[in-house]
């Protein structure tokens, strides 16, 4: 429910009134929530900001939070919660910043049996409940946010593309695969190849726990895809158990190459460019 | 209609397809191609579709037939430079293209095809051509 | 929630050529990656082929999309060409009546999210497909 324009404007004057009083009050509450984990200048230089910030909105005649003149203060909220959140407070503190404005505000009011007053309370209450509400949702953006970013920081951690020899590149996988990383590891593996010009890639599989039907058609896949392109494909490192359940699965890996380890592949790759292995006697010098 | 240029150099014929081609400009360069193995008598051809940013069915056709025809033709073709997006969308349609050569870039395939013309040339020194002993 | 929609005509070769330009354009402005672009355009190139060999010409309409959750692309060919017969074989691989490879349909389901096909012998053939951002 929008405050009347007299409500806010008699609230700009609470506020301005009682400034310092309020802001102490309400850092200190504010402070409660947070057990230290903010400095108290900190605390009161931003508790400050955001009293300026309402005291601004409801004297530029602002009734609700969605209002053009409650533009700054929106602005405000969201910086706080952002930046509450990438500090690692949880969205309970968060709103609790906000909250305690109204015990702040009820403890400046004092004693009081007048109607309008009370009023004027429960209007600036519901305003509180808005922009509290509204902290909430950006800390939650803000999280998820977060959270999309790291998941992609590690899926690009996770799957690197080295070169093992000239012509030769491996992707050592580690860990569960799930398809949105096998897909991942499909288009970087295969742009590697145009990148380097590699006619050979190895996929090492040593580091994965488990193989489901899903990320072997996304291997499959990738080898079929890297042939198109005049690339080959061998994967190695297929663990006993891996091998059990490819076959109980009823994958066919047709006339792709596999190989128990990286080293076997790599010799058989070498191989397949006349290169031979062999073991040299150390001389002394 | 636009035509895709044939270009010869030594033995090899080179197309690079930098169009966006309509069915029929493809169609053309199927004949173009045909036409021009015979009159320069090149033994192999490669053609570039790096430039390319899809592939589908009527093109991956038009390079089946392609090499189908050359090989009739006693020419080898190589497709090169095939981008990885579309590998990967051309593996979800269903076009696996068999029997299309293909390598990663113009180098490595000139390498692929000096590399085939010196099998058939030591096949050729053999005694028992492999090539030559018909299907019993 | 429809944002503006773009019509081309298919009457020729060339009409095909400017559908997959026109979604490649769209699939870049919705920010699709670049895979998904890729299949898209395909997608597209294969059913546009089908609106002009098969249904006699027609239309294609590319619009960007919006559901609660994500962005995408939306294409819809429709012809009033003779319809098809018996989908189920239209739609399985290798089928085919026009001496292609028969992976215009069939292909064209498994490169988009969504796929919806309307058709009845005589009635024409409207085909939506949808794909959505990542």
């Amino acid at each position: 429910m929008a405050l009347s324009p007299d409500e806010s404007g008699r609230l700009a004057d609470l506020l301005s009134e009682h400034a310092d009083g309020l802001v102490v009050h309400w850092a200190e509450l504010v402070g409660n929530g947070l057990q230290g984990r903010m400095s108290r200048p900190e605390l009161e230089r931003q508790t400050r900001d955001l009293q300026k910030g309402f005291q601004q909105a409801f004297a530029a005649g602002a009734r609700d939070l969605t209002d053009e003149e409650a533009g700054e203060l929106r602005a405000q909220l969201g910086e706080l919660s952002s930046n509450r959140a990438r500090q690692g407070f949880s969205a309970n503190e968060t709103a609790i910043s906000v909250f305690a404005l109204k015990d702040a505000v009820l403890g400046v009011i004092g004693d009081t049996s007048d109607a309008q007053t009370l009023r004027d309370f429960v209007a600036f209450s519901g305003f509180i409940d808005r922009a509290a509400l509204f902290t909430f949702d950006s800390y939650v953006r803000v999280r998820e946010a977060l959270i999309a970013d790291q998941a992609e920081q590690l899926l690009e951690l996770s799957t690197p593309v080295v070169k093992l020899w000239e012509g030769v590149v491996a992707v050592p996988l580690v860990g569960t695969l799930d398809s949105a990383r096998a897909q991942v590891v499909m288009e970087r593996l295969l742009q590697t190849l145009v990148d380097t010009g590699s006619p050979y890639a190895i996929i090492d599989i040593t580091g994965v726990p488990a193989v489901d039907t899903q990320v072997a058609q996304h291997i499959l896949k990738t080898v079929v895809a890297a042939r198109l392109m005049g690339a080959d494909c061998i994967i190695s490192g297929i663990r006993p158990q891996i091998a059990q359940t490819i076959v109980a699965l009823g994958i066919e890996f047709g006339d792709i190459a596999t190989k128990s380890s990286l080293a076997d592949a790599l010799r058989y790759v070498l191989g397949k460019n006349s290169y031979k292995v062999v073991t040299s006697k150390r001389t002394e010098h | 209609m636009e035509r895709v240029p044939v270009l010869k150099i030594g033995d090899i014929l080179l197309v690079s397809i930098q169009i966006d081609m309509e069915d029929q400009v493809a169609l053309q360069l199927q004949e173009d191609l045909a036409e021009k193995i015979v009159t320069t008598g090149c033994h192999g051809v490669i053609i570039d579709i790096s430039a390319l940013d899809i592939v589908d069915s009527f093109v991956g056709r038009t390079l089946a037939t392609i090499a189908s025809v050359s090989r009739v033709l006693d020419a080898e073709t190589v497709v090169v430079g095939m981008r990885p997006a579309v590998a990967i969308t051309l593996v979800e349609l269903g076009l696996s293209l068999p029997g299309i050569r293909t390598a990663l870039n113009v180098e490595l395939g000139i390498e692929m095809l000096a590399r085939s013309r010196g099998e058939v040339w030591q096949d050729d020194e053999d005694e028992g051509d492999p090539a030559a002993v018909p299907a019993s | 929630m429809n944002e503006e929609s773009r019509l081309i005509p298919v009457a020729t070769d060339q009409d095909v050529v400017r559908v997959r330009q026109l979604v490649r354009t769209v699939s870049v402005e919705a920010k699709l990656s670049l895979v998904d672009q890729t299949k898209l355009v395909t997608a597209a190139s294969e059913l546009a082929r089908n609106t002009l060999v098969y249904g006699g010409g027609g239309t294609v309409e590319v619009a960007r999309v919006r559901n609660e959750i994500r962005a995408g692309v939306r294409i819809v060919f429709a012809d009033q060409g003779p319809g098809i017969a018996d989908l189920d074989l239209a739609l399985t691989d290798g089928y085919t009546t026009g001496g292609g490879l028969g992976l215009g349909l069939s292909g064209a389901r498994r490169l988009v999210d969504e796929f919806a096909i309307d058709t009845a012998p005589g009635e024409g053939t409207t085909i939506t497909i949808t794909k959505w951002c990542r």
